[in-house]
């Protein structure tokens, strides 16, 4: 192509280098931030607006650009939008596990961060990572 | 009669559009394949799901731009606490959020607003389903940060699934 950048290309460059900056921003959120729990806080940026931001740019580019109708980009986003949480939750229940083990067999297996371990919630019930499943929680099917 | 046919109406409407999205295509055929999807889906999945939530779709569709609005700002803010805060001033925190909502989709939502918008992310439901376990990046006033999540996020969920 040659010739003075056109409206789209700008608009998609810019798209790109926004995204590429949120992804290198959380990258380094990964490797400063003090512990595992405020790691997790890095990817869920990356994936959020460094991802969308990129893929907006790939639909301005083949929309604008080459007049080629194009939605399924969008559509990448979206799943990543239902997923991210999922893993980050999971991430998490598995330190709130291995924080409990590691006070109750005496051993750190696992360093608690800055915030330190959770309170447990107002009431008789825990947190539902510390709780065997029993009759009546959400996801025991004993009684179907 | 047609309730009969279209037991859930919104999962019809959203797995059309998905279809349309995911082949990429504005042609009578796509949306007539997209129909059949969008009828068949609901209608073999229905049995699975009883005690499905009604949901109103204006306050969802204003819900769900509200949320990709604060997504950005969020982004921001959280970029410049990455960059510029040195690690002795951040004050992580683990909040406890009372849960006002009910049904387990209303809280799956909110929880997953919470994991999406960056600086907050759910770990945990208490096993009462009443409280909601969130861990934030930066808070040093937890309570102002709970009241916040609540007011703007659980406020407008209650709406949407009454």
């Amino acid at each position: 192509m040659s010739g003075p950048a056109s409206f789209a290309e700008l608009l998609a460059a810019a798209l790109i280098v926004l995204g590429a900056g949120f992804a290198l921003v959380g990258s380094w959120g990964l490797v400063r931030l003090p512990s595992l729990m405020e790691r997790l806080h890095g990817p869920t940026k990356a994936s959020t607006l460094g991802m969308g931001a990129m893929l907006v740019a790939s639909v301005v580019w083949f929309q604008l650009g080459e007049g080629e109708w194009t939605t399924h980009e969008l559509l990448i986003s979206v799943f990543l939008f239902v997923t991210a949480p999922i893993s980050a939750n999971m991430i998490a229940k598995v330190h709130l596990h291995r924080l409990r083990t590691g006070e109750a067999s005496g051993g750190a297996s696992e360093p608690a961060g800055p915030a330190g371990s959770p309170a447990p919630p107002p009431g008789s019930a825990d947190w539902a990572t510390h709780e065997a499943p029993h009759q009546g929680t959400p996801g025991d099917f004993a009684g179907d | 009669m047609i309730r009969r046919l279209l037991p859930h109406p919104g999962l019809s409407a959203l797995l059309v559009m998905m279809w349309m999205v995911m082949v990429n295509d504005l042609t009578f055929g796509t949306l007539f394949l997209a129909l059949v999807v969008g009828v068949a889906v609901p209608l073999f999945t229905a049995p699975w799901w009883p005690g499905r939530p009604k949901v109103r779709f204006l306050p969802a569709c204003r819900y769900a731009a509200l949320v990709l609005w604060d997504i950005v700002i969020a982004n921001f803010q959280v970029a410049a606490i990455i960059l510029f805060k040195p690690t002795r001033d951040l004050r992580p925190a683990w909040l406890t959020v009372p849960l006002e909502l009910s049904s387990p989709e209303a809280i799956t939502v909110f929880a997953g607003t919470i994991s999406l918008t960056p600086g907050t992310v759910s770990a945990d439901v208490s096993a009462c389903g009443e409280y909601l376990l969130v861990h934030a990046l930066h808070a040093p006033d937890p309570a102002a940060e709970i009241a916040k999540v609540k007011a703007r996020y659980e406020a407008r969920l209650k709406e949407i699934f009454p």
